[in-house]
């Protein structure tokens, strides 16, 4: 009987236990900041006549639920740039986790018949086929940095520039060796996922830059856009390189990693470039207080811009400062190189 | 020659006839021995291998104590993910959500709200989850009966969906000094990151050679029937020992997290599979009832040796998961033809003698 009542009671508190550890951590799933950031990377110009209230459009839009900083921005922008518009009505459905799921979700977004798709596709041959079919019924596609390999898949295609990232970064290491005297520089890149064409567009901008210049790629590690495996390959690409004079990093989420790698290492004799310019890197760059010096733009402001001229396209308009009438077909941002002068200029468009 | 030596202990010894059909060198306790020096020979091998390609690196000296230790820092996550995934196959199972729950507790851990609570909160949060998610596989497979393989394959998906939620897909950056520290800084000239490696090798030997815990593992997992009838609750151990891997990626999430100083959805991105695969190749048997701690964490040392290896000689991604996906072929022929055919052969040989 006591024993019983022993071993209730200790029951009773490893569930009081067991309990109050889940109140704790239900507690803590909040990421409620305490004052409200930035956020996203509109523009709505105020004495633009195209910025005026006109014809009422519905945006269909749709982009990979992938769990990185950059997909993330890429969707709240296109949001933020849609409400920013009276006459726009935004529907966005969730592409799920892969080519097919994402076309069914299209196939409902058609169903609700909206003026004009704007789509990041999880692979731009996979959903060519979609692209197609929605131009033939008359809805004309916005495509969104990943390519359709057809040309009649698309009224208006606005990409970001890998391989002219891969150039810029280039071209900024090329310029500080210059500027040190490093005759032959000991270069070293983290790449991305390899497998996408995007990553080797990327290292393929920076090498042959790079070989214009006389240099070449001392070691080359290929992460997977995340923090961790950034850690991971950098504390590898350390070890292989004991001096190294300049790095360049494809992404800057994944470059938090690779920042922690070089400071566990405890090095700090090259400089580091970094990609896509994200918030934190940009602060660092301003900052000035780590290797990294500079950071190669691919911004996902091209989502904001994407609905702005989603919208023209709908009420038929063209873009002001252009004669042509309509919108052009496609759209290929430059990669602009991030410094410390000029991080200033860059921050609001960091995500 | 082996018949005249393997017939002369059975004389001497009469009075132990199982023993002395037995080799030592065929006992069940030296096989483990036997799949380790095995190992180690490929490690021995591999980093040979790195000597005669980088002379130049390897002969300075301060740099090949760093490789040491990056080689075993590279090991550390993975290594305690591994002794856990080691008891759990052990015990007849299988955790195919120890990266999620990686990621979950990592991600969960590093919320704006834990982080008010400074690093004692987001250990505490990072240990609590992860023991949390392996009760909820543990509940699942021992008391809703589902097949391991199953449940944990559901939590996968579930967890890194609850993480990505949690995060907003977005990057988690840990701004807690102690926490970043725990990969920056040394002990000794010892990374700390290798003390907790070693702290849960040493506790896992201890916890499958030393205990009745380690002893029912084994039990369950060799033949579940027969455990049950010797009086072991064997569904409250399983549920014990799913919580054990959980436990051990909540360790490895505070590790991980300090490393890459940030949490998010996508971290710890199919390290299962990695854990698995070093279990498999340290010698322990995926049905189960068989495995030991110390050849999971040689078959941890070799995988980062390779990655180490590769990364030294600028080879890409592609070549060293092709040579990893070999070694873990190889491995696991060596272990099943050789050791079993000679051990068979000198079994037959001296039945033969002595009957």
């Amino acid at each position: 009987m006591k024993h019983a009542s022993d071993l209730s009671r200790r029951r009773l508190l490893l569930g009081g236990a067991a309990l109050g550890a889940g109140a704790l951590l239900t507690a803590c799933t909040s990421n409620e900041e305490d004052e409200p950031s930035g956020g996203a990377q509109t523009a709505a110009a105020g004495n633009n006549q195209n910025a005026a209230p006109g014809e009422k459009v519905t945006i269909g839009f749709s982009a990979p639920a992938a769990d990185h900083g950059w997909i993330a921005a890429i969707t709240n922008n296109a949001k933020a740039q849609a409400a920013a518009y009276s006459d726009v009505e935004f529907k966005t459905v969730e592409a799920g986790a892969d080519a097919a799921a994402q076309r069914a979700a299209l196939q409902t977004l058609v169903a609700q018949k909206p003026s004009i798709i704007v789509l990041l596709p999880h692979d731009g041959k996979e959903l060519n086929a979609f692209g197609l079919e929605a131009m033939k019924a008359g809805i004309p596609v916005v495509n969104l940095d990943r390519a359709f390999p057809d040309p009649l898949a698309y009224r208006l295609q606005i990409k970001g520039d890998n391989y002219g990232m891969g150039v810029s970064a280039a071209h900024y290491i090329i310029d500080q060796m210059k500027a040190k005297n490093v005759a032959s520089p000991v270069i070293g890149e983290i790449a991305g996922i390899d497998s996408l064409e995007l990553t080797q567009e990327r290292s393929k901008g920076f090498a042959d830059t790079l070989a214009q210049a006389g240099f070449k790629v001392g070691n080359r590690r290929a992460a997977e856009f995340t923090a961790d495996s950034g850690q991971r390959e950098a504390a590898s690409l350390l070890q292989a390189l004991p001096k190294m004079d300049a790095l360049w990093n494809h992404d800057d989420d994944q470059g938090i990693g690779v920042l922690a790698a070089i400071q566990q290492a405890n090095r700090s004799e090259f400089l580091m470039v970094g990609g896509a310019g994200s918030k934190a890197a940009i602060e660092a760059i301003q900052a000035d207080n780590s290797v990294l010096k500079a950071t190669v733009t691919y911004s996902p402001s091209m989502a904001s811009s994407a609905i702005s001229l989603a919208r023209l396209i709908a009420q038929n308009k063209g873009m002001s400062d252009l004669v042509e009438l309509q919108v052009p077909k496609e759209i290929i941002l430059a990669s602009e190189t991030i410094t410390k002068e000029n991080a200033s200029n860059y921050l609001k468009l960091g995500f | 020659m082996t018949a005249q030596t393997a017939a002369a202990p059975v004389k001497k010894d009469p009075e132990k006839p199982a023993a002395g059909e037995r080799r030592w060198w065929q006992l069940d306790s030296t096989e483990g021995l036997w799949r380790n020096l095995a190992l180690v020979a490929v490690l021995a091998i591999l980093i040979i291998t790195g000597i005669i390609t980088k002379p130049e690196l390897y002969s300075d000296g301060t740099w090949v104590r760093n490789n040491i230790f990056t080689i075993l820092e590279l090991a550390s996550v993975i290594g305690v993910v591994t002794v856990g995934m080691t008891f759990v196959i052990i015990g007849g199972g299988i955790d195919l959500s120890v990266g999620a729950i990686i990621a979950l507790a990592g991600v969960w851990s590093t919320t704006l709200a834990t982080q008010d609570y400074g690093a004692g909160g987001m250990i505490f949060c990072a240990l609590a989850v992860g023991i949390g998610v392996g009760v909820v596989n543990g509940i699942l497979i021992s008391y809703g009966r589902l097949v391991a393989f199953i449940a944990t394959l559901a939590m996968l998906v579930a967890a890194r969906g609850l993480a990505a939620q949690i995060s907003g897909k977005q990057t988690q950056v840990s701004t807690s000094d102690f926490i970043n520290g725990i990969a920056a800084n040394d002990f000794l000239g010892v990374p700390v990151l290798v003390y907790i490696l070693a702290a849960v090798v040493a506790a896992g030997w201890v916890l499958l050679n030393r205990t009745t815990f380690g002893r029912r593992t084994v039990a369950v997992g060799g033949n579940v029937e027969a455990a049950r009838l010797a009086g072991i609750n064997v569904k409250r151990h399983t549920l014990l020992l799913y919580a054990l891997s959980g436990l051990c990626c909540g360790i490895a999430a505070v590790m991980l997290t300090s490393q890459a100083n940030s949490a998010q959805a996508a971290m710890a991105n199919l390290y299962e599979l990695d854990a698995i695969a070093a279990a498999i190749i340290g010698g322990t048997l995926l049905s189960g009832g068989r495995g030991t701690i110390i050849g999971s964490l040689l078959g941890v040392l070799v995988f980062s040796t390779i990655t180490n290896l590769f990364a030294i000689n600028n080879l890409s991604t592609e070549v060293q998961n092709m040579v990893k996906g070999g070694i873990i072929v190889l491995a696991v022929l060596i272990q099943q033809i050789q050791f079993k055919a000679v051990t068979q052969f000198f079994a037959k040989n001296s039945k033969i003698t002595t009957s």
